[in-house]
């Protein structure tokens, strides 16, 4: 039987009434500017009255509240790697191009991850890839030396991108939990699909989409870069044969409208964890939808920094977990 | 086993349903209370105001022990071990053991969907404190099938002569 979190979802159920819901939203909007909407957000708990000098302060000091929530709540955080690996991937980016081109990469290291950015830098520094995890290894001293050799910083994006996809179905899969495997099921998909449309706008070559698919369950991957390496119309014709056929109308309208599909898309699947009182998919999606959530008031915020009209806002909006 | 008194284990028989019904229903309860104790904790972590209103909801699944140790009580105040001795035969021993096992299995199962239920049930109060007469009943319907059982061991233990 999978293990039971009955104490941490009832608490997690609580705190869920602290998550912004519509109307919360639509107040943030209707704040006159920046400083209004900082001050509602204050209201609502963000931040927990201590000052921060910018938005992206905030917005990390309540990642990081969420963070320390579930590491109260789960011993064993491993089962959440799913949601980090973007991040270790893109420090991996971050250090094999700072190194390879020696520029200082502090500022684009992302914190919140399985590995710590130093690590990843110290490794690719010193080519010493076996403090990396498992996962990792091969994919980093991969990177550098395709850098080094062809200086395309693109070919070396295209390969740790994959190996980011390829673990993030890994992860899924070992976690036992069904709602986070089919979470990074659905993300790879997504994703490969995203990949797919872009390659298919700009015209890749067939190798450069298969390089950089990954596999999932849900699509065949070659036939997915085989459409893409012909036409828009061929990839629609495949879509509409895959679980996705509800994206062709979406990317037919514009790439933003397709990304914020991909997001309800994945919404929709974690908001089945609100009938569920026992296992680690509460948990879970709780991350998510807090992720979502400052994602939600970084679109609003910036919004009102650059006075964007409240409808374009509004229509980059992604479905609330509450 | 020649010469030997099978009336003799009448009373054996007797006690171990008795048991069985004070140990299984016990069981279970405890098992749902804990359940339901780990979510009411979880909840009032959050918010201490919705104490009153959980610990009513931990409290549902813990009637099957009562039932339980009912049935026993009776069981034994039947079979002389509580009060005037009787003599019981083998027969007899198996009737009250039979008597006992509505109670023992339907008192473990249900206390522990009772408090899946219950646990469900603490969720909704944990959102929607205002929902807490809902939650109760979906708990509360559970305890339909464990008061059934109650009624057929007691009508079983009684009609037994």
């Amino acid at each position: 039987m999978e293990e039971q979190y009955t104490y941490a979802v009832a608490r997690i159920r609580a705190k869920e009434l602290t998550l912004l819901n519509k109307q919360d939203m639509e107040q943030l909007l209707a704040a006159k500017d920046y400083d209004e909407a900082v001050r509602g957000l204050s209201d609502k708990g963000f931040g927990d009255g201590e000052v921060f000098e910018n938005t992206e302060e905030l917005l990390s000091y309540e990642s990081r509240k969420t963070w320390n929530l579930i590491g109260e709540l789960v011993k064993d955080m491993s089962v959440f790697d799913v949601f980090l690996y973007s991040n270790d991937y893109h420090n991996l980016k971050a250090a094999v191009k700072a190194v390879v081109t020696d520029v200082k990469p502090d500022k684009l290291f992302i914190k919140n991850g399985t590995v710590s950015p130093e690590i990843i830098l110290k490794a690719v520094k010193e080519r010493d890839y076996g403090i990396l995890p498992e996962h990792m290894r091969e994919t980093a001293q991969e990177a550098v030396s395709i850098l080094l050799k062809t200086r395309d910083g693109q070919e070396c994006d295209v390969l740790i991108d994959n190996a980011a996809l390829r673990a993030i179905r890994e992860a899924g899969r070992k976690s036992g939990n069904k709602m986070i495997d089919k979470y990074s099921e659905l993300t790879v998909a997504l994703t490969d699909i995203k990949i797919a449309v872009r390659s298919c706008k700009v015209k890749k070559a067939l190798s450069f989409i298969k390089r950089a698919v990954a596999p999932c369950d849900t699509l065949d991957i070659e036939s997915l870069a085989a459409a893409a390496s012909k036409s828009p119309e061929d990839l629609y014709e495949y879509l509409m044969l895959t679980p996705y056929s509800d994206a062709v109308e979406e990317i037919k309208a514009s790439m933003s409208a397709f990304e914020k599909w991909c997001d309800n898309r994945i919404m929709a699947h974690i908001k089945e964890q609100k009938q569920n009182p026992f296992t680690i998919g509460p948990l879970a999606a709780f991350i998510l939808a807090r992720e979502n959530e400052i994602k939600a008031v970084r679109i609003i915020l910036s919004g009102k920094q650059n006075s964007l009209k409240d409808s374009s806002v509004r229509e980059r909006l992604r479905d609330l977990y509450v | 086993m020649n010469g030997f008194d099978w009336n003799s284990l009448g009373i054996v028989f007797a006690l171990a349903g008795a048991a069985a019904a004070a140990l299984l229903a016990g069981i279970g309860s405890a098992i749902g209370v804990g359940m339901t104790g780990e979510a009411a904790a979880g909840v009032v972590t959050e918010d201490p105001q919705a104490f009153g209103k959980v610990l009513i909801m931990q409290l549902l699944p813990g009637t099957q022990g009562i039932y339980g140790l009912l049935i026993a009580f009776i069981t034994l105040t039947k079979i002389g071990i509580l009060g005037d001795a009787v003599s019981l035969s083998l027969e007899q021993g198996l009737l009250y053991f039979a008597a006992c096992l509505p109670m023992a299995f339907v008192g473990l199962w249900s206390a522990k969907c009772q408090a899946r239920a219950a646990v469900a049930g603490i969720s909704l109060i944990a959102k929607r404190q205002d929902q807490m007469g809902k939650a109760m009943i979906f708990a509360a319907m559970v305890e339909t099938y464990a008061i059934l059982a109650l009624l057929i061991s007691i009508l079983s233990i009684m009609g037994i002569k």
